[in-house]
């Protein structure tokens, strides 16, 4: 087995490792932390196929912003979980059939897949000429770019949903009023008095 | 020799993993964002993995949409549980049908 295939190995049991872990554990940060584990296991993977802008996002944006946005929620939120894993063992068994089906169909469907002759390249230049960033460059900005567009936007009402629907006004905290000191008029702000030595206000 | 359908087995098992804990976590919001990042964590190694095998980059250009959409999603997700949990105090998911209207 070349280092290439143990490589494969290792970091596959990592993501399937992490991801049963996220599902099946009882403290909410430990879930988090294994699916931390599983994004990780995922940028090895990636970037063995040779897609290492794609791990490098994955692990700035999916563990960077998004897992640490789980882990903040998870602490902020003072859950009981014990109450939620209850029902756990009720839909185990129903939960375990249905999975093992799709795995099943899963496997039945990738073990007789044929590629077709004549499959177009699409787009991109070949991998070994140019670098994978450069290369996903050349076609995202051009071919691509409404859609690139579009997902700065979704990200955009994203962050205006969130904003709206979890900020809240607090009445009682001192603020400043900007406009307010901008038109704050000298001649009735400052009162001038004649102190005579040795004698206070 | 590592091939296609070995990663396609890895993601649709992941895939499973992430479908049993949908399954597994119906009251615990949180663990079942975390499943659907599972789930989309698995539909980006096969597009990934089919970008590699054939040499195209489309796969990886959609593979930035998906992780775009789903940072987006699980953002608004947890600002969705967030405003929930203020109200109720509590995240168990069978009082959710209460937002509606």
């Amino acid at each position: 087995m070349t280092v290439a295939g143990f490589a494969f190995y290792v970091f596959a049991l990592t993501v399937l490792a992490g991801g049963l872990f996220t599902v099946v554990s009882r403290n909410p940060v430990h879930a988090v932390l294994w699916l931390i584990t599983a994004f990780i296991g995922a940028t090895g993977l990636f970037v063995l196929l040779g897609a290492e802008f794609l791990a490098m996002l994955l692990m700035i944006v999916y563990v960077g912003a998004v897992a640490v946005l789980f882990l903040f929620v998870v602490m902020m939120l003072d859950v009981d979980f014990a109450e939620l894993k209850a029902g756990m063992a009720k839909y185990l068994p129903i939960g375990l059939l249905i999975g093992v089906i799709l795995l099943v169909e899963l496997g039945m469907i990738f073990g007789a897949w044929v590629t077709a002759d004549g499959v177009e390249m699409l787009a991109g230049p070949v991998v070994g000429e140019v670098e994978n960033t450069a290369a996903l460059g050349m076609v995202v900005y051009t071919d691509y770019l409404l859609l690139f567009q579009l997902a700065g936007l979704i990200l955009l009402v994203a962050m205006i949903g969130a904003i709206v629907l979890t900020m809240q006004h607090r009445r009682d905290i001192k603020r400043q009023n900007v406009v307010e000191q901008m038109h704050r008029d000298p001649k009735a702000a400052i009162r001038m008095v004649d102190v005579k030595p040795g004698q206070g206000l | 020799m590592v091939g296609l359908e070995h990663y396609l087995g890895l993601a649709a098992a992941l895939f499973v993993i992430g479908i049993f804990g949908l399954f597994l976590n119906r009251k615990n919001i949180i663990v079942l964002l975390m499943s659907i990042e599972l789930i989309l964590l698995a539909v980006n190694i096969n597009l990934v993995a089919f970008s590699a095998y054939l040499g195209d980059l489309t796969g990886q250009v959609f593979t930035l949409f998906v992780l775009t959409v789903a940072a987006a999603e699980a953002a608004i997700g947890l600002a969705i549980l967030v405003s929930f949990f203020r109200t109720r105090g509590t995240i168990a998911v069978e009082d959710v049908n209460v937002m509606k209207g």
